[in-house]
């Protein structure tokens, strides 16, 4: 596995590659402001003292197209408490001066087009945020993103479907950061049963790229997750979690806490 | 007052694109259905078999071609330039969706797929879609904002009629936008057996090129029946745009001919200094949405806003790739009308002419009463009735404080 990038001269480990280093990643997904800051931040403390190796922060969008009900829900509560990626920019600034678990962000191209592709992967990197994964920015655009992105060392994270087939090859080439593997057909959202044969699109990935790949969709259960961490190197879990911040919301840090540890002793063995 | 051409326009050809406007912004699990899609059209496009099919189908079943009608009693009781209506609320399912309908149902239908899903806002393309797909022996599944079949509930039953599921939308304003992102949702979960029977000019590539090709039809129709009836080019186009589908088969074949005045009438609502607006061009600004870069209203921070307008059809934050461009270039014009303009144009055409346009075509009838008398009289207009206003009569009725039930 490629740990380690030369840059300027130097050979450092990213923070993402860093996440991957201590064998498989538990990465759990939250929504920014969902249902307020105070409680995203210690949502953020609580999950990487209980072994979350890589936190995806959603900054919210109107019109999530890739999301099921619940991240849906997710970012209909952060926006209506008023959250904005000014707000969201700021926090994570804050959160920075302790917090050191690498951090990406997951959001729509949109929010990042309209704040200016420039002015907000530059902030990105400011504030210490390590990647980016936008779900609506295939490899055909991701020029729109790219280069600046490159510019300032945030990975611009390459998402694989079931549905990739000839186009893997394509998209694990010039990967950065992770392979994010869609684990099924639809949107976010727990699923009963993954039928999709990851450990062949690992393979296929393996052929043509060194960085780490991560699983995600539909994961709930220590069960899945220890299945999934068989064929790939991390496990990302989105649904399972904002639902438990759904039901106790200012209170759910504890209860999130103890699922991370959960999820990430099971993919730990 | 057309538009001059400020500063330089963005022309990389790039496939899917309009000068720097659409493009493919999906997610990954649906690129290989667009690029089998686009495959197929590529090659069924020229295909004589595919095209002597549809061609069947329009003139026999759609009844094309529709009328270049010349509207007498309206051009002479507003005394200026000639006006005559291209009458799509004539062909069959009442409005021009069913054009692009016949052609991407029986591309779905070579494609090998059995079942089609649409969104819809006024009902008129899931109706139109429901109309193929049972024609073509397919499943149909129609999403529609929760909001719209309140408004057009005689559309929803007709779609059920016709044997579609129409499912109601409650996310977000639960209206037009709504529905097609949860028409792609359902896409990215079922690719294999189902084709998305987009009903606009925009969302990815190839959907804008492919539904104004098959829109096209409109145009190349009005200009030989123009040029028939009258031995010349008209002075000025106008159609309604929302997504823009109708107004770009309007345009298409007349983009070349640069003395014909092409104006898309957008949906002002309440009027476009209030949020209670679908205007896009004249009040939004460019972003990406619903797989393509174009114009939107949104607010500082990207987020798509909440629109507003008395139509379902017009109802919408985005617009076509090719009208943004077409925007830029100063092609075209794009002027608002408001809901209030909209519907004095549909009662006032409706007791002129004994025609009643769908609220959607009413907005472009409104600005061509404008135009008319603006231009003068020996100028020519020709509006397109995009669709028949049956649907819209209790809305109306409503709207001037009648009560009556259907």
């Amino acid at each position: 596995m490629q740990l380690s990038h030369v840059t300027e001269g130097r050979i450092y480990m990213s923070n993402i590659a860093k996440a991957f280093a201590g064998g498989k990643a538990f990465i759990p997904f939250i929504t920014c402001g969902d249902p307020d800051l105070e409680t995203t931040g210690k949502l953020v403390r609580e999950m990487a003292a209980n072994g979350a190796d890589l936190i995806e922060l959603g900054i919210p969008f109107s019109d999530p197209t890739a999301e099921g009900p619940v991240i849906q829900g997710a970012n209909i509560r952060a926006l209506s408490g008023g959250i904005t990626t000014d707000k969201i920019f700021e926090f994570v600034e804050e959160l920075r001066k302790d917090v050191t678990v690498p951090m990406v962000f997951m959001t729509y191209a949109n929010v990042v087009f309209s704040y200016n592709a420039e002015r907000f992967i530059s902030t990105c990197q400011r504030i210490g945020i390590d990647g980016l994964i936008l779900p609506d920015l295939p490899f055909e655009e991701k020029n729109e993103f790219l280069p600046v992105c490159r510019k300032y060392g945030v990975d611009l994270i390459s998402l694989i479907a079931p549905t990739s087939a000839d186009r893997i090859a394509m998209i694990a080439k010039e990967a950065d950061g992770f392979i994010y593997i869609v684990s099924s057909l639809g949107v976010t959202g727990v699923r009963s049963k993954i039928t999709t044969d990851i450990s062949k699109l690992v393979s296929v990935i393996r052929e043509n790229t060194d960085i780490p790949c991560a699983v995600g969709f539909g994961i709930s259960t220590p069960e899945q997750a220890k299945e999934m961490s068989q064929y790939a190197d991390g496990v990302i879990v989105g649904s399972a979690i904002v639902k438990q911040i759904a039901e106790y919301g200012k209170d759910s840090p504890a209860t999130v806490g103890s699922y991370v540890k959960k999820m990430k002793d099971a993919i730990r063995s | 007052m057309r538009r001059q051409k400020k500063g330089k326009i963005d022309m990389i050809n790039k496939k899917g694109r309009f000068g720097r406007h659409g493009g493919q912004f999906i997610p990954e699990t649906l690129m290989n259905a667009v690029i089998e899609l686009e495959k197929a059209y590529d090659h069924y496009k020229d295909d004589p078999e595919f095209n002597k099919e549809l061609n069947d189908l329009l003139a026999n079943y759609a009844g094309r071609p529709s009328l270049l009608y010349y509207a007498d009693k309206l051009t002479k009781t507003l005394g200026g330039a000639k006006i005559y209506l291209k009458r799509e609320d004539l062909n069959h399912t009442g409005s021009h969706k069913i054009n692009n309908v016949l052609g991407q149902a029986l591309l779905a239908k070579k494609m090998g797929k059995t079942r089609l899903i649409a969104e819809t806002g006024a009902g008129q393309h899931g109706v139109a879609t429901a109309t193929a797909a049972a024609l073509l022996g397919m499943e149909c599944v129609v999403f529609m904002g929760e909001e719209d079949t309140k408004r057009q509930a005689l559309n929803v039953y007709r779609m059920r009629l016709l044997g579609a599921t129409v499912i109601p939308v409650t996310s977000g304003t639960a209206t037009l936008k709504d529905a097609v992102s949860e028409a792609m949702r359902e896409w990215t979960s079922r690719i294999d057996d189902t084709h998305y029977c987009l009903g606009s000019v925009m969302g990815p590539h190839p959907f804008p090129t492919i539904v104004r090709d098959f829109q096209a039809v409109i145009s190349k129709e009005a200009r030989e029946q123009i040029l028939e009836l009258e031995g010349r080019l008209p002075d000025a186009v106008v159609a309604c745009v929302g997504g823009g589908s109708n107004a770009i088969g309007s345009f298409y074949n007349f983009i070349n001919d640069e003395e014909v005045r092409l104006v898309g009438c957008e949906a002002a609502g309440r009027g476009i200094d209030t949020f209670e607006t679908a205007a896009t061009i004249n009040t939004g600004s460019l972003g990406i949405f619903h797989g393509m870069k174009s114009y939107f209203c949104q607010d500082d921070y990207g987020q798509i806003a909440p629109v507003y307008s008395i139509s379902a059809g017009l109802d919408y934050p985005g617009v076509g790739p090719e009208h943004a461009y077409l925007h830029d270039i100063g092609r075209a014009e794009y002027v608002p009308v408001t809901d209030d303009e909209a519907v004095e144009a549909f009662e006032f055409l409706s007791r002129t002419e004994g025609i009643i346009p769908a609220i959607e075509s009413a907005h472009a009838v409104a600005y061509a009463m404008k135009l008319a008398v603006e231009l003068g009289k020996d100028k020519i207009i020709i509006v397109t009735i995009s669709g028949r206003g049956d649907k819209d009569c209790a809305a109306i009725a409503r709207y001037r404080g009648e009560n009556i039930y259907e």
